[in-house]
């Protein structure tokens, strides 16, 4: 336990668990204890949500794979990794994207009711921190071209915790928003 | 001035903010005692901007229907003097004392991330900074410090000022968040390696199980925070009841954020006072894995106490049933704090100076305020009593008659340590015992008003409350006494760092590592450890024949 990166993105994640449990249970209280017909639930497409959670949880297996060729100091193998891995998470941001737009077409927005304001802040706090995953993953694969490979090894346990809590937490985001509305 | 600073050797003293690179040094340094020096005096500004907005609500209410502010004026004063004295003054002192002495408690030279550590002050700066821009940007919050919706909707509160709250409020818990993890980290990786968990100082401790209430309670705080801002930023329904939100959903996440924020106001506090109290009663403290186990015992119990915040309301019975007993149970731990402490005291060499007269005010004062509590858990007298005086009353007492006790008691204990120079013990005792009267005279008749029926947050009062005119006058008085003590507070720091009597590095005699090293220390804090094979190092090293039992 003496990699204090590791250490501190473990307490990390579970301060922002607490976090996202507030907007979680939140959301869970609208749906159930209002009157209010879910406006959104509708109007969500399972089938392409289904592919982007499909693609962050390969994006978790591969970044764990891209870290054990780094131990094993097979740097190639290990960009490779991590530019697939970089690939699925842009996909899942495209995708999320693509989905606000679509659902903004349809005239379904943050302020139109509360299920709207419940929908853009849960998966937008998520996309917020795909993003910073992104961007942090995005260093390491940086760094491991130039001259400061260290702070590639030094820096890889710690975002690699964060990178599958942000997985873990879309499942959760992923069951009460898309899967709950068809049972 | 070169852009180039010279890196200073770990030998040196701390830089001196009068001289040319000095200032700049403090404003970029990652030591942790000057992040915690500076984190101390942010405190100290905050809480004479509280203590004169204090001073403006007791004139205000020192006869009935004054006149003196506007309702308005008044809303806004004691909000900010609310929100200040929680999140500006009480967690910074604890956190800037947590910051100066873990690192030197346990035998490090540094903090786990010193980065971080100046991140986290910078933050929770300017946090408080913006904050109280509000006053420039078209009035100050004036929803109350926990800012119930839907009031604070922005169909109420048509001013920014709820708007600064939420993003003052939102970065100064980032950095609490921070400093939480940072002190986590710290005691798990960075204790020198013969020092074992159980051998803890209970000051490091009580800070070690506070970043967990921190960690996870300001989250909590911050989503709250977050889905006000949208609503009131980019109209969306989280708290409108109008429009399907709901405004119990603003109360159930502040107050599962705010009854763990009591107790991380509390729980450094209890470090203090276990550091103190032994040193000057010359016995160790009483039950040392009590005190630490109960403290991991309120932690865990704070996070579901909540709602005897909300009784009023009106939920079932079995819930009100259910809080009611939790709230109860959360007492015990903290009874057997007191007791423990009380036992230290039995039969100990006790000295008397300031420090030790903090804490001995603290345990009576703090009982005060823990038993007033206690009677918030009884649902029929939560009834009867929320939003009156006594919770005014009550409040104070823990947070004033407890913690800033506590701090004061610090500040004096760690005073030569920090600054090489003592605080002037004469000075001291017209603090101490001012302020105690004073504080005495405020808050223990504020009960009394309570239970009369006087509504806290109202901007006047009518000469038919009974005894309304006398109990605001005294209330005013012992306000003026306290005004009085921390002035005597502020000219005794200035005149001692002055010219106070040098500082020993270790004049109380005590017995935990900070004391090893110089005072104040070098920017290196050790340049070699005592061996440390009991929770009393130095005790050890000064009575080889009388060693505590060894632990490793």
């Amino acid at each position: 336990m003496k990699d204090k990166g590791k250490v501190v993105a473990l307490f990390l994640i579970a301060s922002e668990a607490f976090f996202f449990i507030a907007l979680l249970i939140s959301y869970i209280y609208y749906r159930n204890a209002t009157e209010h017909p879910d406006t959104v639930a509708p109007y969500l497409s399972v089938k392409q949500a289904s592919v982007l959670t499909g693609c962050l949880l390969v994006s978790s297996f591969t970044l764990m794979w891209s870290k054990s060729v780094l131990r094993k100091s097979k740097l190639r193998n290990f960009k490779i990794g991590m530019a697939i891995t970089i690939l699925l998470a842009s996909i899942f941001i495209a995708g999320q994207v693509k989905e606000y737009v679509d659902l903004y077409e349809k005239q379904i927005t943050l302020n139109k009711d509360i299920f709207g304001s419940i929908f853009f802040t849960l998966t937008g706090f998520h996309g917020l921190h795909v993003i910073l995953g992104i961007i942090s993953m995005s260093m390491l694969f940086a760094m491991s071209f130039s001259k400061f490979k260290i702070v590639t090894h030094a820096g890889i346990n710690g975002v690699e915790v964060y990178w599958h809590f942000v997985d873990g937490v879309w499942l959760f985001i992923f069951f009460y928003v898309y899967i709950t509305p068809l049972l | 001035m070169s852009l180039n600073l010279n890196i200073p050797e770990p030998k040196q003293k701390l830089p001196n903010p009068g001289t040319d690179t000095g200032r700049l040094s403090w404003i970029s340094s990652v030591d942790h005692k000057q992040i915690g020096i500076l984190y101390l005096l942010m405190s100290l500004f905050f809480f004479i901007l509280g203590g004169i907005e204090a001073m403006v609500i007791r004139a205000q209410l020192s006869v009935p229907e004054s006149g003196l502010i506007s309702p308005e004026l008044y809303s806004q004063i004691f909000t900010m003097h609310g929100t200040t004295m929680i999140f500006l003054v009480l967690m910074p002192a604890l956190i800037g004392l947590g910051v100066y002495f873990l690192p030197l408690m346990i035998g490090a030279n540094e903090m786990a991330f010193p980065r971080l550590n100046a991140f986290s002050f910078w933050i929770t700066c300017f946090g408080g900074l913006l904050l109280y821009f509000s006053f420039f940007a078209g009035g100050a919050p004036a929803a109350g410090w926990f800012s119930y919706a839907p009031l604070s909707e922005r169909p109420y509160s048509t001013t920014v000022g709820i708007d600064y709250y939420i993003l003052g409020l939102t970065l100064t818990g980032i950095g609490s968040i921070g400093a939480g993890l940072n002190f986590i980290v710290t005691v798990l990786t960075l204790r020198t390696e013969q020092m074992k968990l159980n051998m803890l100082p209970l000051f490091v401790w009580m800070v070690f199980i506070n970043s967990f209430l921190i960690i996870g309670a300001l989250p909590l705080l911050n989503s709250g925070l977050f889905m006000l801002f949208i609503d009131r930023q980019l109209d969306a329904h989280f708290f409108l009841p109008s429009t399907g939100g709901s405004a119990l959903v603003w109360q159930h996440i502040f107050w599962s954020f705010g009854h763990p924020e009591v107790y991380i106001l509390i729980l450094p506090a209890f470090g203090i006072i276990s550091e103190v109290i032994p040193v000057f009663s010359r016995k160790p403290i009483f039950g040392y894995s009590f005190v630490a186990v109960s403290s991991i015992a309120i932690a865990l119990l704070s996070f579901g106490v909540w709602m005897h915040h909300m009784f009023a309301i009106g939920m079932s019975n079995t819930v009100n049933a259910f809080f009611g007993a939790s709230s109860l149970l959360i007492g015990v731990p903290t009874g057997v704090k007191v007791i423990n402490w009380i036992a230290t005291l039995y039969k100990g060499s006790i000295r008397f100076n300031v420090a030790m007269l903090f804490c001995l005010l603290f345990l009576i004062n703090f009982t005060i305020g823990g038993l007033s509590g206690i009677s918030f858990a009884l649902v029929p007298i939560d009834w009867q009593l929320t939003d009156t005086y006594y919770v005014v009353a009550h409040i104070h007492y823990v947070f004033l008659g407890g913690t800033a006790f506590a701090i004061f008691a610090g500040i004096y204990y760690w005073f030569p340590k920090i600054t090489g120079k003592f605080l002037s013990e004469k000075l001291g005792k017209w603090h101490v015992w001012l302020f105690v009267t004073g504080f005495n005279m405020t808050f223990l008749l504020q009960h009394l008003l309570g239970i009369l029926g006087m509504p806290r947050r109202v901007y006047t009062y009518f000469s038919d409350l009974p005894y309304g005119t006398l109990l605001n006058s005294i209330a005013t008085l012992g306000a003026v006494l306290m005004f009085i003590a921390v002035a005597i507070f502020l000219w005794n720091l200035y005149i001692s760092i002055k010219k106070g009597d040098p500082s020993p590095a270790d004049p109380w005699n005590a017995w935990t590592l900070e004391w090893a090293t110089t005072s104040p220390p070098t920017l290196k804090n050790f340049q070699e450890l005592p061996p440390v094979h009991s929770r009393r190092p130095l005790w050890d090293l000064k009575h080889p024949e009388n060693k505590d039992k060894r632990l490793n």
